[in-house]
C-alpha cells in the first residue's frame, strides 16, 4: 500500500492508475472476484434451499423424479468437468510461469471440453423433452407424467409405472390414483431440475465466453508471469462453476439411488 | 482558531475533476467516482421526482372517501409504482451510489474505487433498469405491490409483473456491484495510517451496507427469476395449483428485503455520525460502538426476514422467534441514537443545514424505530398488519430517516462536490419545512392505522377523512421542502460563494484537499497520524489551509 520509488519506477502496462503497485492490484482484484463468487454462492443458494424444502415436502414424487434421470450421462458429464477443471489449472499454472503456447493449448482444451459438456446436458434435455418432461405447458408438448407423448416410443417416461414398480418390489402396493398424483407432482421436481442445471449452463455459457476473450488476449500475448491477473480470476470462476456441478450432481442425479435405481 | 485564516478569501483551484475535461464523452465515459457520483446524482433525482408524483397522485385520491380520482385498479398501480421507484431506483442506490460513491474512497486517501469501470457499469446498468422500469409503468404497469406476493402475481393478475421483475433484477446487479467495489477498496485501498480503527464513521456504515448487498440481493435475483418464470412457463414452483408453495415466495422475498431495509438506512446513520460530530465539535461518544453496531444491524438484518409474515400461516414458534430477534435489532439501533446525544452533550453544538437534518432524522428515526419494536410484538402486529401504521412506521424510517440524512449530508458535501456553497438561508428553511411536512403527512397516519384503515384501498370510510386531509396536506408541503433544494442547488452552481477547502472546519480527509477535488482526489498520498475526529486538538488547525 506504499508508495515507494521501486514501484513507481517499474510501471507495468497493465498497472491500472487506482493501484500504487502490482501486488496491489492483483491482490484486490482477486479479493473481488471472491466476493462475487460469494453472491453467486447466495444466488444458487436460494435455489437449493427451494429445492431442499420441496424435496421434503413431496419425498416420493422427488424419488421418482431423480432416479428417472440418466445418471450415466450425469456421472460422465462430472468427469468431463473434473478434466475441464485441470486443463483450466494447468492454464493458469502457464501463464505464471510465462508458457504462451501451453496457455493457449490449455484454454482451448477447457472450451472444448466445456461445450463436450453442453452437449451432453443438451442431450439429456433433449431426452427429457421427448419423455415429455418439460414443466408447465409452454415449451414443448406439455408435461406428461406418464409419459406415452412420444411417438417412437410411447410409454417413455411413465413415472406412474415406475412408482409402482417400486413399491411392489419392495412388498408394497400404492394404488393406481395415488401413484398418479405423486407422478404429477413430479413436475416440480423437474421445474427444479431444469432450474438449476439451466442456470449452471448458463454459467458455462458465460464461462465460454470468458474463455475466448482470454484466449484472444493471450495469442496476443498479453500474460507473463508479472500479470496474468485475468486468467487467475477466469480459473476461479470456472473452477467455481464446476462445484456448484459437484453440488448440483449427487442432489439431482444421485440422491435417491439406493431407492431402486433404473 | 486563528483570525488569519478566515479573512483569506477561499478561492477556487485552478484545475479539478469538473473542468479536467469537457464534452458529453468525458461525462458519458469517464471512471472517474466523483463524475459516476454526479450521474448517479443526477439520475436518483428524477426517479425520486418520480416516485413523488406517484405519490402525490395517492395522497390526492385519498382526500375523499369515495374512490373518485382513479379506479381501484389504476389505484393498485399507482402504489406499486410508487413502491418500486421509491425502494429500487432511489432509496437502495440513494445514499451509497452518490455520496458514497464521491466521497468514500476520498475518505479513504485512495485515487478512485478499487474497479472503476465495474462503478460506470453499474450506473449504465442502472440507469437502463430504470428506463425499463418506467417504460413497463407507462406500458400498463404492475399492480402486485412492491412485494409481488404469489399467488396473486404468479397467476392471477394480467400485468407486466416478468418485465418488472427482469428490471428489478438488473437493479439489483448495479447494486451488487457498487457493494462489491466499496468492501474491495475498504480492505484494500486505504492510505497508509488509517486503520480500521481510524475509519470514518460513513465508511464503516457503507461497508456494512455493502455486506448486505452483497449478501442478499442474489437471492431477490433467483426469487424473481423463479416468479418470472412461474408466470411465463406455469412451472408450478409458486402455484398452489401444481402443488407450489406461495408461502416459500414471501421467505424468499423478505430474506432480500429485509436486509434491504438496512441497506436503505445503515448509510443514513453514517452521514448523521459524520454530522453530528462534526457540528457538536466533538469526538464521537463511543467510536467503535457506532462502529461495530452498524456490523450487528447487517448481521440481526438477516435473522429477522419472517416478521412480515406472523398473519401469513407460519408457525407460531418460529413467529416467536423472529419476533425476539427483531425486538433486537433495536439494541444496535439504540447504541446509535445515545451515542449520537452523548456526542451532542456539552458540544459547542451549531444548527446549520446539516445538522437541522441530522436532529430531525434522530427525532424521526426514533419514532420510526420505536413503533418498529411495536410491530415486531407478535399480538399488537396482528392487529396493525397491512394497515397505514406500518406505512407511517416504514416511512418514519425511510423518509424522515434516510431522505433526511440523504439532504443533510447533499448539504454536508455539496461544497466539496462543487466547490460552492448553498444559500444558507433557505436552506434552513427548507430543512425546516421538510421536518413539519413530514410530520404533518405521516403522523396521522400511525392514528389512521390504528383506528384500523387499511393499506391499498383507493376508498375508505368517512370517519377517516379529516386525518386522510391532513396527511394530504401534508404531503404538498413536503414537495416544496423537497423542490426547494432542487431550485437553490442549482442556482448555488453559479452565485453560490466559494467554499473553500474545508467550509466545515471538519476533520476527515476528504475535507484536506481542494473543493472540488482533482481529479486523483490528493495531490500526494496523505498519511493518517491522528484518531478519527480529532475535533478540539490541535490537529483540527493544522488541517485548515
Amino acid at each position: 500500500m506504499s508508495t515507494s520509488q521501486t514501484t513507481t519506477t517499474e510501471h507495468h502496462p497493465a498497472l491500472a492508475h487506482q493501484f500504487d503497485s502490482m501486488a496491489q492490484q492483483q491482490g484486490a482484484s482477486t479479493f473481488g472476484m471472491w466476493v462475487f463468487l460469494l453472491t453467486e454462492i447466495m444466488m444458487f443458494g436460494g435455489l437449493f434451499a427451494a429445492y431442499l424444502i420441496y424435496r421434503i415436502k413431496y419425498y416420493d414424487a422427488f424419488v421418482a423424479g431423480s432416479t428417472s434421470i440418466s445418471v450415466s450421462w450425469g456421472f460422465a458429464n462430472t468427469l468431463v468437468l473434473i478434466a475441464s477443471s485441470f486443463t483450466m489449472a494447468m492454464a493458469v499454472w502457464s501463464a505464471h510461469k510465462g508458457k504462451r503456447g501451453p496457455l493457449v493449448g490449455f484454454l482451448i482444451g477447457t472450451m472444448i471440453l466445456g461445450a463436450v459438456f453442453l452437449g451432453i446436458k443438451g442431450k439429456e434435455y433433449y431426452d427429457k423433452y421427448d419423455e415429455c418432461h418439460i414443466p408447465g405447458h409452454v415449451i414443448g408438448k406439455g408435461f406428461n407424467a406418464w409419459g406415452g407423448c412420444s411417438v417412437n416410443n410411447p410409454g417413455l417416461g411413465n413415472i406412474a409405472d415406475e412408482i409402482q414398480q417400486h413399491a411392489r418390489e419392495a412388498g408394497v402396493s400404492v394404488p393406481e390414483a395415488s401413484a398418479m398424483q405423486t407422478a404429477r407432482q413430479t413436475e416440480i421436481f423437474f421445474s427444479f431440475y431444469f432450474l438449476m442445471t439451466g442456470l449452471h449452463a448458463f454459467h458455462m455459457i458465460i464461462g465460454m465466453g470468458l474463455m475466448t476473450w482470454l484466449l484472444l488476449r493471450s495469442r496476443r500475448g498479453d500474460f507473463g508471469p508479472q500479470y496474468y491477473t485475468p486468467i487467475e480470476l477466469g480459473g476461479l470462476y470456472w473452477h467455481f462453476v464446476d462445484i456448484v456441478w459437484i453440488y448440483l450432481f449427487p442432489l439431482l442425479y444421485l440422491i435417491s439411488r439406493h431407492k431402486g435405481a433404473i | 482558531m486563528s483570525t488569519a485564516t478566515t479573512t483569506i478569501t477561499p478561492v477556487m483551484p485552478a484545475k479539478h475533476y469538473l473542468n479536467d475535461n469537457y464534452g458529453i464523452r468525458s461525462w458519458l465515459l469517464t471512471k472517474d467516482h466523483k463524475r459516476i457520483a454526479l450521474l448517479y446524482l443526477g439520475s436518483i433525482t428524477f426517479f425520486f421526482f418520480m416516485g413523488g408524483l406517484f405519490a402525490a397522485l395517492i395522497r390526492l385520491e385519498l382526500l375523499t372517501p369515495a374512490g373518485d380520482l382513479f379506479t381501484s385498479d389504476t389505484y393498485n398501480k399507482l402504489f406499486s409504482m410508487h413502491g418500486i421507484n421509491m425502494v429500487f431506483f432511489f432509496l437502495v442506490p440513494s445514499i451509497p451510489a452518490t455520496l458514497g460513491n464521491f466521497v468514500l474512497p476520498i475518505m479513504l486517501g485512495a485515487k478512485d474505487l478499487a474497479f472503476p469501470k465495474i462503478n460506470l457499469l453499474s450506473w449504465y446498468i442502472y440507469i437502463g433498469a430504470a428506463f425499463f422500469s418506467l417504460a413497463v409503468m407507462v406500458s400498463g404497469g404492475v399492480d402486485t405491490g412492491w412485494t409481488f406476493y404469489t399467488p396473486l402475481s404468479s397467476g392471477f393478475l394480467r400485468t407486466h409483473v416478468a418485465l418488472m421483475a427482469v428490471g428489478i433484477i438488473f437493479a439489483g446487479f448495479s447494486s451488487i456491484f457498487t457493494g462489491l467495489n466499496f468492501i474491495v477498496t475498504v480492505h484494500r485501498m486505504r492510505a497508509p495510517g488509517l486503520t480500521w480503527g481510524r475509519l470514518p464513521l460513513f465508511v464503516w456504515s457503507n461497508y456494512a451496507t455493502s455486506l448486505i448487498m452483497v449478501l442478499a440481493t442474489p437471492v431477490l435475483a433467483i426469487t424473481l427469476i423463479l416468479l418470472a418464470m412461474e408466470r411465463t412457463f406455469h412451472i408450478g414452483v409458486f402455484d398452489p395449483r401444481y402443488g407450489g408453495d406461495p408461502v416459500l415466495f414471501q421467505h424468499m422475498f423478505w430474506f432480500y428485503s429485509h436486509p434491504a431495509v438496512y441497506i436503505m438506512i445503515l448509510p443514513g446513520m453514517g452521514v448523521i455520525s459524520e454530522l453530528i460530530t462534526c457540528f457538536s465539535r466533538k469526538r464521537v461518544f463511543g467510536y467503535s460502538f457506532v462502529a461495530f453496531s452498524s456490523i450487528a444491524i447487517a448481521v440481526f438484518g438477516f435473522l429477522v426476514w419472517a416478521h412480515h409474515m406472523f398473519v401469513a400461516g407460519i408457525s407460531q414458534y418460529s413467529a416467536m422467534v423472529f419476533s425476539l430477534l427483531s425486538m433486537a435489532v433495536a439494541i444496535p439501533s439504540a447504541v446509535k441514537v445515545f451515542n449520537w446525544t452523548a456526542t451532542m452533550y456539552k458540544g459547542t453544538v451549531s444548527l446549520e443545514t446539516p445538522m437541522l437534518y441530522a436532529l430531525g432524522f434522530i427525532g424521526l428515526f426514533t419514532i420510526g424505530g420505536l413503533t418498529g419494536v411495536m410491530l415486531a410484538a407478535l399480538g399488537m402486529d396482528v392487529h396493525l398488519h397491512d394497515t397505514y401504521f406500518v406505512i407511517a412506521h416504514f416511512h418514519y424510517v425511510m423518509v424522515g430517516g434516510m431522505v433526511s440524512a440523504y439532504l443533510g449530508g447533499l448539504h454536508f458535501w455539496w461544497p466539496k462536490m462543487t466547490g460552492r456553497m448553498y444559500p444558507e438561508a433557505p436552506a434552513k428553511l427548507a430543512a425546516i419545512i421538510t421536518f413539519i411536512g413530514f410530520n404533518l403527512t405521516f403522523f396521522p397516519q400511525f392514528i389512521l392505522g390504528y383506528l384500523g384503515m387499511p393499506r391499498r384501498y383507493h376508498a375508505y370510510p368517512e370517519e377517516f377523512q379529516v386525518l386522510n386531509v391532513l396527511s394530504s396536506a401534508g404531503a404538498s408541503v413536503l414537495a416544496v421542502a423537497f423542490v426547494l433544494p432542487a431550485i437553490y442547488f442549482l442556482w448555488s452552481l453559479k452565485y453560490g460563494q466559494i467554499a473553500g477547502d474545508n467550509p466545515w472546519k471538519a476533520t476527515g480527509l476528504e475535507w484536506q484537499t481542494s473543493s472540488p477535488p482533482p481529479t486523483h482526489n490528493f495531490h500526494e498520498v496523505p498519511v493518517v497520524t491522528a484518531p478519527p475526529y480529532n475535533y478540539g486538538s490541535d490537529q483540527e488547525v493544522t488541517v485548515v489551509h
